[in-house]
């Protein structure tokens, strides 16, 4: 064949397409390298921050060490660990102990030393402590929900040795040690480059100063961060992954078929249908943990609107299809809240109602007739909330319950939720601390947080939570925890549908995945054969 | 030239003080509350107060509204809550990804639809001229994203020839020191040509979605401009004169049926360059459409004004520069200011 223009045209088109096969092979680290993809990475470095995002939590988790961490323990499904609350095991503390009043623990720190090469220190624990304190936003939230509330709590008593002084005995306060908010920076270094803001917060955004597993080696908001392993870390066994390239992808179809033709190592967030498929699939190791202390329910406003009676919202227990639900919207990823008998000391836990069209059209009757209402839920939750929506308007309107469903853009749910007149919401809520107290205290408690969408006032249901919160033992918590479950399954200011299931694509190749509270990836016990 | 420049820069500033006062009473009047998304999800009504001080969101319009325009003055477009960095460095580590990615699709698309609009308004009811015109309709009717999903499918997923579509440069290759911006140009610079090719590569589907998408309004455009010119008397004169197809058509017919269709071109760049977003999404290709949606999803006023801002401008100066162009194409067209 000749070579006329066209051909060399053509020739020249086709190359780049050729030479893939080369350019792929020659990448030396592939195997100590691994790429994940996400949704949307990190905006900031520091969790402690106001408005960090969720992907913080995977900065905070990986590149910084707290004083206890949460002990790995086998998903019972396989596939991997997850956590159990009450199981602590020390990060860069060596050992603790709770005083015997009960009123304060003390720790030993291990030879820990930051990525800068000085030794953690107990006033680096308590500076850091005393920041997330007193920084404000979901960080000093988050300390409060677990009693640590000042800084006079957090004592240097040497420097490798620390205490915290309980204001309350709290279960929550030691596993609050170990979430994603109370880790440990170089004080050092974030007090010499402040600038004179007491917080540095402009610096430990966009810098790691820390002693964990990890280190940022570069970072690029909204394309890609990525890590390297620090080799001097001390604070527990040394991760097999040198390398991690954390990209954002947005469009879920590009995330799967990335991880369907092998060119990411793990996938975040896919809708539940692309899960399913991957593990029918079975080339992909699909690991589900039910989400922990996580439901997706539907909230009746008990204060305004027809549901103010506890008829109507018992119809609406009833008549929920709960079983199309998770097979329709979650793809059988998730565990049903139907059909529960007795009480139990956990959350979620099915409700004991089932789908039953006659006893929901009773109730209904009884309290007056057909009437129309609207339908609330966040448009950046669509993927699994619309379908939800459309199956329970249309199992509603057999009792006689029109609905209208209307979509709120992400910016404006939260307006819209605290309004509290919005007489039906679909909201999923999951609390990082698994206790079924803690989670109605956000959502059903007379405190009338914003989660508390229905705007539930019952002075009985807070005298329980709140016995349960700082019960002094295990069989008084007990007997209020079943109290209070009691007393919801009858008023059910919300219906929980279905606890979700947190699900993790990952090639074969890769193992040791670990669930955190937090939802983020942790790099430190990934291997990749 | 200059004077004429000069003239016409001083039309654009009403303009660009328009742009200024309405997307900042366009992003406040936006439902929603910035201060209680960023507060995070158990944030107390105190966290949410005062982030909204914070961020002065509390103070009264006006007063923002002066505070905006003397940041504005010092070059100062505000932070992004969305990645946590100024909007400035933000826009100039973007825009040059969707500048290359669009400048690229629009050549390719070029490559394709002129020569193809000229030969069907040369061979007007031939069969060229009726693949002209399915190959316009298929490209405007195709939505981009839908085109991009299905290249992806058949060039990545199902063949294998493409690379993984994830944004500009594979992930085992860094990235060029930056000259131009553009990857492309970069890697030459540096004398890198597997940077160069790797980086090619990546930019060749989603380009090639922005070509098939901007085909026709270059097609259609061309070959109407191409059977006006051809009927008209200079090109009966030409041909009468003797002087070859190649000629008549190359060089007097075709100059003279390229005003309209630079103005088409440039009408197609600004509206690709924003409307990419859907292309950036799938390719997760880091440009400003698809940064200018996220902070739109999340009520992030400094990306969006910033973003607006920056796009009128580009607009202006690509308004400039295809009024040079005519003068350069067909000097009896004058210009005043």
């Amino acid at each position: 064949m000749a070579i006329t223009r066209r051909t060399a045209i053509a020739g020249g088109l086709a190359a780049p397409f050729l030479m893939t096969g080369r350019a792929g092979a020659q990448a030396p680290t592939r195997n100590e390298t691994l790429l994940l993809v996400q949704e949307y990475g990190p905006n900031s470095l520091d969790m402690q921050g106001i408005g960090s995002s969720q992907p913080v939590n995977g900065v905070a988790l990986n590149c910084y060490d707290r004083l206890l961490r949460f002990k790995p323990v086998p998903i019972p499904g396989g596939g991997g660990n997850t956590i159990a609350m009450g199981e602590l095991e020390g990060e860069l503390a060596e050992s603790w102990q709770v005083a015997s009043d009960g009123m304060s623990c003390t720790f030993k720190l291990r030879d820990a030393k930051f990525h800068s090469g000085r030794p953690v220190t107990a006033k680096d624990v308590k500076w850091s402590l005393d920041r997330a304190c007193t920084i404000g936003g979901f960080a000093t939230t988050q300390m409060n929900a677990g009693s640590l509330e000042k800084p006079e709590q957090f004592v240097v008593v040497d420097d490798k040795t620390f205490r915290v002084d309980f204001v309350r005995k709290d279960k929550m306060t030691l596993p609050n040690l170990a979430v994603t908010i109370p880790f440990v920076f170089d004080s050092e270094l974030a007090i010499a480059n402040s600038g004179g803001d007491p917080h540095a917060k402009e610096y430990l955004k966009n810098n790691i100063a820390g002693s964990g597993a990890y280190k940022v080696e570069s970072w690029k908001p909204g394309v890609e961060t990525i890590y390297v392993r620090n080799d001097a870390w001390a604070c527990g066994k040394l991760p097999q992954l040198r390398r991690i390239i954390a990209r954002d992808i947005a469009s879920p179809s590009t995330r799967r078929a990335l991880i369907e033709r092998g060119d990411a190592d793990v996938s975040y967030g896919l809708p539940p249908k692309d899960f399913k498929d991957l593990l029918d699939g079975g080339k992909i190791n699909v690991v589900g943990v039910p989400i922990p202390n996580g439901v997706w329910g539907c909230y009746l406003n008990t204060q305004v609107g027809p549901f103010k009676d506890v008829r109507l919202r018992q119809a609406v227990a009833w008549v929920m299809p709960y079983e199309k639900i998770k097979q329709a919207a979650l793809f059988g990823r998730g565990v049903s809240m139907d059909g529960g008998t007795t009480p139990k000391v956990a959350w979620p836990q099915p409700f004991p109602y089932s789908s039953d069209v006659a006893k929901a059209k009773a109730l209904v009757d009884a309290a007056g007739g057909p009437f129309s209402t609207t339908l609330y839920f966040d448009a950046g939750n669509a993927t699994v909330a619309e379908p939800m929506a459309v199956l329970m308007k249309e199992a509603l309107a057999t009792i006689g319950i029109t609905v209208e469903i209307n979509k709120v853009p992400g910016a404006n749910f939260r307006t819209e939720i605290a309004k509290k007149t919005n007489p039906m919401v679909l909201n999923r809520f999951a609390g990082w601390l698994d206790y079924p107290d803690y989670y109605l205290f956000w959502t059903m408690h007379g405190n009338n947080s914003i989660f508390n969408i229905a705007a539930y006032q019952n002075p009985a249901l807070d005298k329980l939570v709140d016995a349960a919160r700082f019960a002094p033992d295990k069989a008084s918590y007990d007997a209020n925890v079943v109290d209070f479950i009691k007393l919801v399954n009858a008023e059910v200011p919300m219906v929980p549908i279905n606890q979700p299931t947190h699900d993790v694509a990952l090639q074969k190749s890769i193992g040791g995945y670990q669930f955190q509270p937090c939802r983020e990836p942790d790099f430190r016990y990934l291997t990749k054969a | 030239m200059l004077r004429m420049i000069a003239a016409r820069l001083k039309t654009t500033i009403p303009s660009v003080i328009g742009v200024i006062i309405v997307t900042f009473l366009l992003t406040r009047v936006l439902p929603g509350d910035t201060a209680a998304y960023f507060a995070g999800p158990a944030a107390s009504n105190e966290a949410i107060a005062q982030i909204r001080s914070e961020l002065g969101l509390d103070q009264p319009l006006p007063v923002q509204f002066v505070s905006y325009v003397m940041a504005l003055v010092k070059g100062d477009l505000g932070t992004s809550l969305t990645t946590g960095q100024p909007v400035t460095a933000d826009l100039a580590q973007r825009l040059p990804a969707s500048g290359e990615l669009t400048l690229f699709g629009l050549l390719l698309s070029m490559a394709i639809a002129l020569p193809l609009g000229v030969l069907a308004a040369v061979k007007q009811g031939s069969w060229i001229d009726h693949l002209c015109r399915i190959v316009a309709t298929a490209g405007v009717s195709l939505p981009v994203f839908f085109t991009g999903l299905l290249l992806v499918y058949v060039f990545y997923f199902i063949l294998g020839w493409a690379p993984a579509p994830l944004g500009r440069i594979d992930v085992f290759f860094s990235e060029p020191p930056r000259v131009t911006g553009f990857v492309l140009i970069d890697s030459l610079i540096a004398r890198d040509l597997d940077t160069f090719r790797a980086a090619f590569t990546q930019i060749l589907l989603p380009a090639l979605t922005l070509a098939i998408f901007s085909l026709a309004p270059i097609t259609r455009m061309t070959r109407a401009s191409m059977l006006a010119v051809l009927g008209a008397d200079f090109v009966r004169t030409a041909r009468a004169s003797g002087l070859s197809g190649g000629k008549v058509i190359g060089t007097y017919a075709f100059r003279n049926a390229m005003l309209p269709v630079v103005t088409t071109l440039g009408m197609v760049f600004s509206f690709l360059l924003g409307a990419n977003v859907l292309v950036e999404k799938v390719f997760a290709w880091p440009g400003v459409g698809s940064y200018a949606v996220e902070a739109l999803l999340a009520s992030d006023y400094a990306p969006i004004q910033g973003f607006v801002l920056t796009m009128a401008i580009l607009y202006v100066a690509l308004n400039l520069m295809i009024d040079i162009l005519y003068g350069v194409i067909d000097p009896r067209v004058r210009l005043e200011g």
